[in-house]
């Protein structure tokens, strides 16, 4: 976080910077997920270069024919969908954690990269700024 | 706060944006288009109604960079510009025209 | 990357998750309830030392303390106090809260 606060009004301000959104949790337990998404979508308003990464249970939050009339909260599930619009077009899902839980790419609402611990690391290290949540 | 049409009355937030999306109908788009101080037009309707099919889609109201290249894809150039958009929504297209669209203020938008 | 891990092992899998996605050569900070994984006896002791041979593993000492672990740290393990929590963050390139 430190770059932040060195490059603020400094000569490389105007760098475009990488920002990867690991995504962790599971939809609809907790609030993290769609916290997390509404995060992304303002980020993207600011011309970064934003990827997202599906970790853990944070893979669940792609997964396809989510309904939840019954609980009357929203199913955000389309948004993810909305990304491309964004020009967030970099989606990465852990392959570790799609086989953990019985999960594979064609059961996800939108298309992502499936990539292993170690590929998903070394992306991560190469970021300027990475948020979990 | 709220909105009152025909004796019933419609709950918004302190913005005006309305609170319940099925509360929404056209008389009720006028009703927040005239206190918005526009005059709905054809070409109002349009932007409206895409923006509608685009929440109805995505479940999210699109920032503004997003709508004006959804809308270029869709209308033609002519449309899919800042211009075109702000003279039709002179406070800004995504917060005026999801007012008037019922749908929640834009994500982003401070 | 630094990568710090604030959450208990027996009630997360936050550091499993983070040893997994942590390269050679990365640091781990371990504070508030993540010290626990630092001590003698713990169920991811087996983890910690095994990742201790390929990055820097560090614990907060005032959490450490604060729990009445700080006589229980798995050998190997490196104590810091606040300074040194900034002293780290600054050090790296970037960094990773695990939540």
């Amino acid at each position: 976080m430190s770059e932040f606060e060195n490059d603020a009004g400094g000569e490389s301000a105007g760098r475009i910077k990488k920002f990867m959104f690991v995504n962790r949790k599971a939809p609809y337990g907790t609030i993290y997920a769609l916290e997390g998404l509404e995060v992304v979508l303002i980020a993207a308003a600011f011309d970064q270069d934003v990827s997202l990464a599906f970790v853990d249970d944070g893979v669940y939050q792609l997964a396809k024919g989510q309904q939840t009339k019954a609980l009357e909260i929203k199913n955000f599930s389309p948004a993810y969908r909305a990304l491309e619009g964004y020009d967030v077009e970099k989606l990465y899902a852990e392959r570790e954690s799609l086989e953990a839980r019985g999960l594979a790419a064609e059961d996800l609402i939108v298309p992502v990269e499936v990539l292993s611990s170690t590929e998903l690391a070394e992306l991560m290290a190469v970021q300027d700024v990475v948020i979990s949540s | 706060m709220g909105l009152e049409l025909s004796g019933r009355t419609y709950d918004t937030d302190e913005e005006g944006y309305l609170q319940n999306l099925s509360d929404w109908s056209e008389e009720v788009a006028n009703l927040i288009a005239r206190q918005e101080d526009i005059d709905m037009t054809p070409n109002h309707w349009e932007v409206v109604n895409f923006l509608r099919e685009y929440y109805t889609e995505y479940q999210i109201a699109p920032a503004i960079r997003v709508l004006t290249k959804a809308i270029g894809k869709k209308l033609g150039p002519e449309k899919g510009n800042n211009k075109y958009l702000y003279e039709l929504f002179p406070y800004g297209p995504a917060k005026q025209a999801c007012k008037i669209a019922g749908l929640p203020k834009p994500t982003g938008c401070v | 990357m630094l990568h710090i891990v604030n959450k208990s092992p027996y009630e997360r899998n936050a550091l499993e998750s983070c040893l997994r996605l942590a390269l050679p050569g990365a640091a781990l900070l371990l504070i508030e309830d993540g010290v626990y994984a630092a001590t003698r006896g713990n169920v991811a002791e087996p983890r910690l030392r095994e990742a201790m041979q390929r990055m820097d593993i560090y614990a907060l000492r005032p959490d450490l303390e604060a729990r009445g672990m700080a006589g229980r740290v798995i050998q190997g393990v490196k104590l810091v106090d606040y300074d040194g929590f900034v002293d780290l963050v600054c050090e790296r390139p970037n960094c990773q809260s695990w939540l």
